[in-house]
């Protein structure tokens, strides 16, 4: 199975997929960009599904079927909706100015930081050897579309990895998602107001 | 059939560095969470390639938690946004260094 | 009876334990007559193992037990065992016999005193350790009653030790002695790491003694040395005597017991201990015979000018001693241990009497403010007389053939050092007729009022007889005690019954007989030279006689001066220095500024935290950049 694989990433890329990275990347960029510059949080914010639907599409492009699905439902369609509520809820869909910065050196620091991180993964990618020939761990991807012999498809075979090979982590993650939640209440509840004194004594006269 | 797998993964790494300095760069505690929600989306791109790359499934199995991480910590993220608006009223992240030694 | 011969400390140590329990509830006179019973036990036990080894032929006298190990360590074990000889049972025989009669002594001297018990405790003990130091069979054990006579001494000097000079004084003995017993134990080292042993005749290879030929001569003379140099702390000779003066500051019976009979001895037997290491280097003995002839001398000249009725007899004390370190230094062993004996006997009848002196006159020790005391304390005058008598000289007398013998000896070995001893045999003479005068003699100073405004004593009183008795036996013994070792008896003598001891290394002076008569004429004649001098200086009335006693003599030729200006003033500014700078500065400026550099560094660090979270956000990218550069270089270069 291997070998086939290595095949396939080896052979000369159709035109198609060419034109779909092409078109997506440019997307991405454009949003990510967005998302940086943007000097609105609202802007910022729909910048920002832009990029999570570039990065949805090569999902697809890459054989992840069920997890462009699912960045369009949680990521999209819940975490960037979450944001904009939360936006709109605390008021601040101002314009912020985004050209002075008070802190000195900050700027020029996180540009050339970020570069040779860039620049420095960039290189490793074009120059190391990634395919290192070790044992898959838990199984080819199957469910390539040409592919008879396993018509589940890959969503099932995620599913399976899902509960059997990471049943804790997925355990552990559904809790971690119950214990978000509780601190999210917590957080965000307005402390008890304790009642004006003279309103229970008002009350209790009423009552007796 | 897809490109080699070093397009994506040199793709995920501008986008990573463009998160990184929005993250460095911008004032407003929003954006600055947006960044970080760009940050994680580049990390999750280069799994999904080094899965299709190694014939492994379990780059896609990551990813999928680091999905469900990224939104239970959204979740948290904004909660202590907006407790602390409620006291400071402001959003700006250089207003909240009470930390400072 | 000899496998009873561990009775003999065993008892001295039973008294001790049992006076710790219970001396303070018997009191005055209980607690003294217990410790005196434990250690006339002792000389009992002594008498009777003598009569054993007596019985014995003569080359079959030497009984060495070993009763248990105390340790082993690497290669070095270490037994409790001792070693019964003619030499440790001639020891055990005088002290404990002395030390019985100076018990009985200080039943009536220390009367009254707030610490009667606790006196008596320490004696027990001191008893204890020197039996233990003399019987002992190997080195490391003599080091054990070596060390406990130091403390005991320290205890008894300081026994007053609400007096400052007292505390001194004993502080200063202690520290002297410790000086000499650094030495004692670079030798043991030096001699067990040569021998592999440090048992004087028992144990493997034939103890020490068996394994002479391991130590080469400059092994030997510096194992001599270092040995030598214990023996001048503990017996007060150059450049360690001038302890022993001071320690006059303890009560009469603790000067005449430690420092006049028995501890300042111990140095001379431990020499004669190892006489088989003495004959192995000639450089050795030769300094040891000089330094014990210059100690004589030098102790004498100062004696002459002593005001102190006991300082004249602690430095004759030293003088003494010098003698018999002299004889040992050149090779006359016996007559060293005769003279000790012979000493034993007439020191401490010196010391004790002039103790009953000092206890009649109402603690008077200054010679100035005494006179003519034979009207008054007619025993006492008596066997002081005897006392003078022996130890100026004069036939028969125990000191006259002791004397004559040391003089015999060294005569035969080093000319000068006779010349030197002969001198100052005519100054041990001079001080102690002039000790006499001055006390015993011309007419009363002690009911006029003192140079210095003091009141006027009233009448002396005699001793009571606990303490004339231990006089008069003294007396007989100083008396007859010259037939000992008379020059021409050999068969009863101290020679022949301590010759196994010092076979192969005993000098025989080899001087015939015309010799030796015309020696013991110089003898008489330097004593009654002496003797007549001081008549003729001191006798009248007047005592204020500064040309015969010079500044320099009286300051003890400003030994202590000297030593306080060499070494205890630098030491004290030493320390100063140490204190001042090196503890408060260096030390702990170095601690503190580990501190203060720790809080520097945590200031200066802090002002990394910021508060604002793009500046943390900053320097995780700085880390993200340096990880990725690391890894780029693990790429490309492996």
């Amino acid at each position: 199975m291997l070998h086939v694989t290595l095949a396939l990433v080896a052979t000369r890329p159709a035109w198609p997929d060419i034109l779909v990275f092409a078109a997506s990347a440019s997307v991405i960029l454009i949003g990510s960009v967005g998302v940086v510059t943007a000097r609105n949080p609202v802007h910022a914010a729909l910048s920002l599904v832009m990029t999570l639907f570039g990065v949805a599409v090569l999902f697809i492009e890459q054989e992840a079927d069920f997890l462009a699905a699912v960045q369009i439902i949680v990521y999209a369609g819940a975490i960037v909706v979450l944001f904009l509520f939360v936006i709109m809820f605390l008021g601040v869909d101002r314009h912020e100015d985004v050209t002075t910065e008070p802190l000195a050196g900050q700027r020029p620091l996180a540009f050339v930081l970020s570069a040779v991180t860039a620049a420095g993964v960039i290189a490793m990618a074009a120059t190391a050897h990634w395919v290192t020939g070790a044992p898959q761990v838990v199984g080819p991807i199957q469910g390539h579309i040409t592919d008879a012999a396993s018509p589940a498809g890959e969503t099932a075979q995620l599913g399976k990895q899902l509960f059997t090979t990471y049943l804790f982590a997925f355990e552990a993650t559904a809790a971690l998602l119950v214990i978000a939640v509780v601190g999210a209440v917590v957080l965000a509840r307005r402390p008890p107001v304790p009642e004006h004194p003279d309103d229970e004594r008002a009350e209790s006269e009423l009552s007796s | 059939m897809s490109l080699s797998g070093a397009w994506y993964l040199g793709l995920a790494a501008v986008v990573f560095t463009i998160g990184a300095i929005g993250l460095m760069v911008r004032r407003n505690v929003l954006v600055m969470f947006m960044c970080i929600e760009l940050m994680l989306n580049a990390a999750n791109l280069t799994f999904v390639t080094f899965a299709r790359m190694l014939g492994d499934i379990g780059g896609q199995a990551i990813v999928f938690f680091v999905l469900v991480v990224a939104a239970a910590e959204v979740v948290v993220g904004l909660g202590i946004v907006v407790t602390n608006f409620r006291r400071r009223s402001t959003t700006v992240a250089d207003d909240l260094n009470s930390l400072k030694g | 009876m000899l496998h009873y011969a561990y009775l003999m400390p065993v008892l001295a140590l039973a008294g001790f334990l049992v006076l710790v329990a219970t001396g303070r509830r018997l009191g005055d006179p209980l607690a003294g007559w217990l410790g005196t019973t434990a250690v006339a036990g002792s000389f009992v036990v002594a008498c009777l193992v003598l009569n054993c080894l007596l019985q014995s032929s003569s080359s079959n006298r030497t009984y060495v037990h070993n009763y248990f190990t105390w340790f082993h360590s690497g290669g070095l074990t270490v037994p409790i065992g001792i070693q019964v000889d003619p030499l440790s049972v001639t020891m055990c025989m005088f002290i404990t016999g002395v030390s019985a009669l100076i018990h009985l002594y200080s039943i009536g001297y220390m009367k009254g005193d707030r610490d009667y018990s606790k006196f008596f405790i320490y004696l027990n003990l001191f008893v204890f350790s020197m039996l233990v130091l003399v019987l002992a069979d190997n080195l490391l054990l003599t080091f054990v009653g070596w060390e406990g006579v130091g403390v005991c001494s320290y205890w008894l000097i300081a026994f007053w030790f609400h007096r400052d000079s007292a505390a001194s004084a004993g502080k200063k003995a202690f520290i002297y002695n410790r000086i000499g017993d650094a030495g004692f134990l670079l030798a043991i080292f030096l001699i067990f790491e040569r021998t592999g042993t440090i048992q004087y005749e028992s144990g493997p290879g034939g103890g020490i003694f068996g394994q002479l030929h391991h130590l080469g001569g400059g092994t030997a003379t510096a194992a001599v040395l270092l040995l030598f140099l214990a023996a001048t702390g503990k017996s007060a000779q150059i450049p360690l005597f001038n302890w022993l003066p001071d320690a006059m500051e303890g009560p009469t019976p603790v000067s005449a017991l430690i420092h006049a009979a028995t501890m300042v001895t111990a140095g001379v037997y431990l020499l004669c201990r190892v006489n088989h290491l003495l004959v192995l280097t000639h450089s050795g003995m030769l300094v040891i015979a000089s330094v014990g002839g210059v100690t004589a001398f030098v102790a004498a000249t100062i004696a002459c000018a002593q005001q102190d009725i006991k300082k004249v007899l602690a430095f004759s004390t030293v003088s003494q001693i010098g003698y018999m370190v002299l004889a040992v230094g050149s090779g006359a062993y016996v007559a060293a241990i005769f003279l000790m004996v012979a000493h034993a006997f007439f020191k401490g009848l010196l010391f004790l009497a002039a103790g009953s002196v000092i206890h009649g006159l109402d603690d008077e020790q200054d010679l100035k403010r005494m006179g003519a005391l034979r009207r008054t304390m007619k025993w006492t005058a008596a066997t002081f007389t005897v006392g003078w008598l022996a130890i100026a000289g004069i036939p028969p007398l125990a000191g006259f053939w002791a004397k004559g013998d040391v003089l015999d000896n060294v005569y035969a070995h080093y000319k000068v050092l006779w010349a030197l001893g002969l001198l100052t045999a005519v100054l041990t003479a001079y001080y102690m007729s002039r000790l006499q005068i001055l006390a015993f003699g011309d007419d009363p100073r002690w009911d006029k009022v003192g140079p210095g405004g003091e009141p006027a004593h009233h009448a002396p009183h005699e001793s009571p007889w606990v303490m004339r008795l231990p006089l008069v036996i003294l007396a007989v013994a100083a008396f007859l005690g010259g037939a000992l070792n008379l020059p021409w008896a050999h068969r009863v003598s101290l020679d022949s019954w301590l010759a196994p001891i010092f076979a192969g290394s005993l000098y025989h002076d080899g001087l015939q007989r015309s010799a030796q008569w015309a020696l013991a004429l110089t003898d008489v004649a330097a004593a009654l030279i002496g003797v007549i001098l001081a008549v003729a200086l001191w006798r009248g009335s007047r005592v204020d006689k500064p040309a015969l006693e010079p500044q320099f003599l009286q300051r003890v030729w400003y030994w202590d001066d000297a030593y306080d200006t060499v070494l205890g003033r630098p030491s004290r500014r030493l320390a100063t220095f140490l204190a001042w700078v090196i503890d408060a500065r260096v030390i702990d400026g170095a601690v503190n500024g580990t501190a203060q550099l720790v809080k520097a560094t945590g200031t200066a660090t802090r002002k990394l935290q910021t508060g604002y979270a793009r500046h943390y956000a900053l320097g995780i990218a700085l880390g993200m950049a340096l990880i990725i550069v690391f890894m780029l270089t693990r790429t490309w270069w492996g």
